[in-house]
């Protein structure tokens, strides 16, 4: 059996190699079976914070973009942060798998494939999946391997999830179990309701498929948010959400599955401009009061998601303080893009970023901020809840069950329990796919392999189930068969094959989803109603040379004043790096070797905000001493303030006998930072001081380039730190003995 | 059939129940409804089981489909495929693998046969 012996550690400056990541894939075992939390740090310090609500650090990340005001810190919160990956393609899941777990995720979530529930089997090799992947044990063990070195990478286990449902539920779970799959969507309901396969199958497989992944301590998650995404008013499926994950959690506990490892899919079902928080929340309590037993796995709300991105991450942020201000074990993310594409890669980590800058920002918020049960509307409402759920329940039993209520249409009616709008999904007990398809079990049945559900008539005196047969796979791993390609076209390697020129030669295309799929999305503003818009829009991607241009995302900025575009398309071309020019990085000098010159020499600037300009906090920045800025050298800072002429600050400099002049400009339109660049150089020269003084001008437009054609010694645009000018003050006056 | 929000009227039995009296009775009424289910499960299988069966008993996942859409079509399946298998295994004086292979194959069901008959099914 191979372990990771055969593959070195990733190197964060290298490409995952996946044809190498699969040589001896026949061979590979994984290390460890079933679910891994967070190690959480009470009270823990990062940089200069204490943190409430936070597990131990990564090892290497990518911080949050505003980190670099914190030196880098990269705080990790106490709940689990999942990712839903859909490509299609293994091969590109992994490498975005890596680019998730670098920005927190450490729970990948693998969609399957467009009608992989209704195949009665499995499915083997690496097909290509249709908004998600063929899922197969090839396709499992190659993820779970690439799964394995990125966790060494991060420096924290990652769990790797997919789903135990449709008609082979069952083998699903063996084989998930094998492979060591950590986590997995299981909920008999879920197949009745949302895969019309039969209800006495549905939960007949289940028991089976719960029983196996309880074997291996897998983490389960119900299917009850579907609710939530199905029903035509979201908010009033409230009472029957709670029952279904009630059905679920029973029923695993019955057959075997420990508590505290049945995860309930929660999803504040509301979004803006409904006053979603106040509706959501005390649902989100009686949840919390009714399944103590159980971890919470909170969803994102994903019924009202259009195309705009914004709006999306602003409802989860939402959904995100309600887990703040109750409790999650594991804080889901949808990716802003959902609403318009299968995601993309940089939309997942845009999600994890979302929650992972959202849960930190709120750590210990529920130490001062408390949900008010002195509020009879509040703790009315979650009352309510409770009872009209247990209305439901009562009913249920009055017409004869669960089969007899799912027949009679209970479930995801869009009236509030106990109201009905008779307008429930409908299935029928011997209908659905694979009706009849379930047997009773003969006086002689037997299954001679261990944990298996249901009658099961073993000879006595065994030491175990499977010691009938010399050990089962869930025991004894080397006996766990491996079936490689079965498709001679539809693999990995003939998907390799295509994009092969790329990887040889380095090549760089743009890609979103897939490696050379050349897809980018162009973003603009066309002063035209919609309609017009998107039309005028595709216009413009054929001047770009986009193929298959489409409009993603179009909002109305005004009728007739304008409207938003956003337009994919592709972009076939690639870069070649070799071929590039690329100027090399400013060398900065240490702040050692700045303070030493400035306590030689003495050195003093004057600076100011021109113009008719009040922002001054870019200046401020590079100035403070508690921001790294200048005064931390030693250097004289005189600042003048906010628009000030540029005369008088040319003037001030003459008089305080200064070395530089620093002006920023943030206000641009109109070119107004141009000719305040210009005016600087020209009174300089006038006054015969120009070649005393280094002119230097900042701000969020300003470019090094552009400044120095526009007459200035240096620009520091976005980015630029204290460090960085004084850097090129000395080395330039050194240069030109000054 | 269409029902208005009865809710204020339906709820009285439950005024009375503390939170903890509710939670609980919310909990019965769910093992009721669950009970029942679990029987079921408890007393059949299905196709998948039984391919997860034989799956644990080492078999690949074509092999599986093989064996057990034979047991179907035989009426098998509520004896187990995986006590097919091993009885041709102990019959066969081979390990279960071996005995599946054969059967997958095509191979071997006479022995079946006389153990458990012809299909009426």
């Amino acid at each position: 059996m191979a372990d990771l012996q055969d593959m070195p550690p990733l190197e964060p400056n290298e490409k995952l190699d996946i044809p190498k990541l699969l040589e001896g894939i026949d061979q590979y075992r994984p290390r460890r079976k079933g679910w891994t939390w967070r190690k959480l740090v009470p009270h823990q310090h990062v940089g200069p914070f204490e943190y409430r609500e936070t597990s131990a650090p990564l090892e290497r990340s990518v911080p949050l973009p505003a980190a670099h005001y914190f030196g880098d810190i990269d705080p990790q919160p106490d709940c689990v942060i999942t990712t839903e990956i859909a490509s299609g393609r293994f091969e590109d899941d992994i490498r975005r798998m890596r680019m998730a777990a670098w920005h927190g995720a450490d729970h990948m979530m693998v969609i399957r494939t467009a009608g992989q529930s209704h195949m009665d089997g499995l499915l083997e090799g690496t097909p290509e999946g249709v908004g998600g992947i063929a899922i197969t044990r090839k396709q499992v063990r190659a993820t779970r391997k690439a799964l394995d070195l990125i966790e060494d990478e991060v420096g924290r286990p990652i769990n790797f999830h997919s789903y135990v449902s449709g008609v082979a539920g069952p083998e699903m779970a063996v084989m998930f179990a094998e492979e060591g799959v950590n986590g997995a969507h299981q909920d008999p309901q879920y197949n009745v309701l949302y895969r019309n396969i039969n209800m006495y199958r549905s939960f007949v497989d289940a028991a089976v498929a719960k029983k196996v992944m309880a074997s291996v301590r897998m983490a389960q998650i119900d299917g009850a948010h579907n609710a939530n995404a199905t029903a035509r008013e979201a908010w009033k499926v409230m009472p029957e959400l709670l029952v279904q994950h009630a059905i679920n959690c029973a029923y695993s506990v019955s057959v075997g599955m420990p508590a505290e490892d049945i995860c309930l899919s929660t999803v504040p079902p509301d979004a803006p401009p409904a006053p979603c928080m106040r509706m959501d929340l005390p649902y989100a309590v009686a949840l919390r009061d009714l399944f103590k037993d159980y971890k919470m796995r909170a969803q994102q709300n994903t019924r009202y998601m259009e195309s705009c991105g914004r709006e999306a991450t602003v409802s989860h942020v939402m959904n995100l303080m309600i887990s703040r201000l109750t409790s999650a074990d594991i804080q889901s993310t949808i990716t802003p893009d959902e609403g318009r594409n299968v995601p993309w890669h940089y939309n997942n980590v845009h999600a994890v970023n979302t929650a992972r800058q959202s849960l930190v920002g709120m750590d210990g918020l529920r130490e001062i901020v408390k949900l008010d049960y002195d509020n009879p509307e509040f703790t009315g409402k979650v009352r309510e809840f409770k009872e009209r759920a247990v209305l439901f329940l009562e009913a249920m039993i009055k017409d004869g069950g669960y089969f007899a209520a799912v027949e009679k249409g209970y479930f995801v009616d869009s009236g509030q329990y106990p109201e009905t709008n008779d307008d429930g999904i409908v299935r029928l007990a011997d209908g659905g796919v694979a009706a009849g398809s379930i047997v009773a079990r003969a006086a002689d049945y037997l299954a001679p392999v261990c944990h298996h559900f249901g009658a099961n008539h073993l000879p006595d005196g065994l030491a175990k189930p499977c010691a009938a047969i010399g050990g089962c796979t869930l025991c004894e791993p080397a006996l766990v068969p491996f079936t490689d390609e079965l498709d001679p076209e539809d693999n990995v390697n003939a998907r390799l094959a295509q994009t092969a020129e790329l990887r040889a030669k380095g090549l760089i295309k743009p890609e979103v989803e897939w490696a050379g799929d050349g897809l980018v999305v162009v973003t603009m503003f066309l002063p035209a109603p919609e309609r017009v818009a998107e039309f005028a829009a595709l216009e413009l991607g054929k001047a770009m040379n986009l193929r298959d241009a489409e409009v993603i995302h179009k909002q109305v900025m005004h009728p007739a004043e304008g409207t938003l575009i956003e337009m994919k398309g592709r972009l076939d071309v690639s870069v070649d790096p070799a071929t590039l020019v690329i100027p090399p990085k400013p060398q900065m000098l240490t702040a050692e070797e700045i303070r030493a010159f400035v306590a030689e020499r003495g050195l003093k600037v004057v600076g100011a905000t021109v113009g008719q300009d009040e922002h001054s906090v870019g200046m401020r920045e590079i100035i403070d001493i508690k921001h790294g800025g200048l005064e931390g050298f030693g250097i004289t800072c005189e600042y003048l303030g906010t628009s000030v002429p540029v005369a008088k600050v040319l003037d001030a400099a003459i008089e305080h006998a200064a070395q530089a002049v620093l002006i920023s400009t943030i206000i641009s339109h109109g070119d107004v930072h141009r000719q305040n660049m210009e005016k600087l150089a020209d009174l300089a020269a006038e006054k015969g001081v120009r070649d005393q003084l280094l002119l230097i001008a900042g701000g969020t437009q300003v470019t090094d380039e552009l400044a120095r054609s526009w007459g200035m010694d240096a620009g520091f645009g976005r980015g630029a730190k204290g460090i960085h000018v004084a850097s090129f003050i000395v080395k330039t006056m050194r240069e030109r003995g000054m | 059939m269409a029902r208005a929000d009865t809710y204020a009227q339906e709820r009285g039995h439950l005024a009375g129940l503390t939170d903890e009296q509710l939670e609980a009775h919310f909990w019965e009424l769910t093992q009721e409804i669950v009970d029942p289910l679990v029987e079921l499960a408890r007393t059949h299988t299905s196709p998948s089981i039984e391919r997860s069966v034989l799956m644990r008993m080492g078999v690949d996942s074509r092999a599986c489909v093989a064996i057990v859409t034979e047991c179907e079509e035989r009426g098998l399946l509520g004896h187990g495929a995986g006590n097919v298998v091993l009885h041709c295994a102990t019959l066969w004086d081979v390990d279960v693998r071996a005995a599946a292979a054969k059967l997958a194959g095509g191979a071997g069901w006479d022995a079946v046969e006389q153990r458990w008959g012809v299909s009426d099914g």
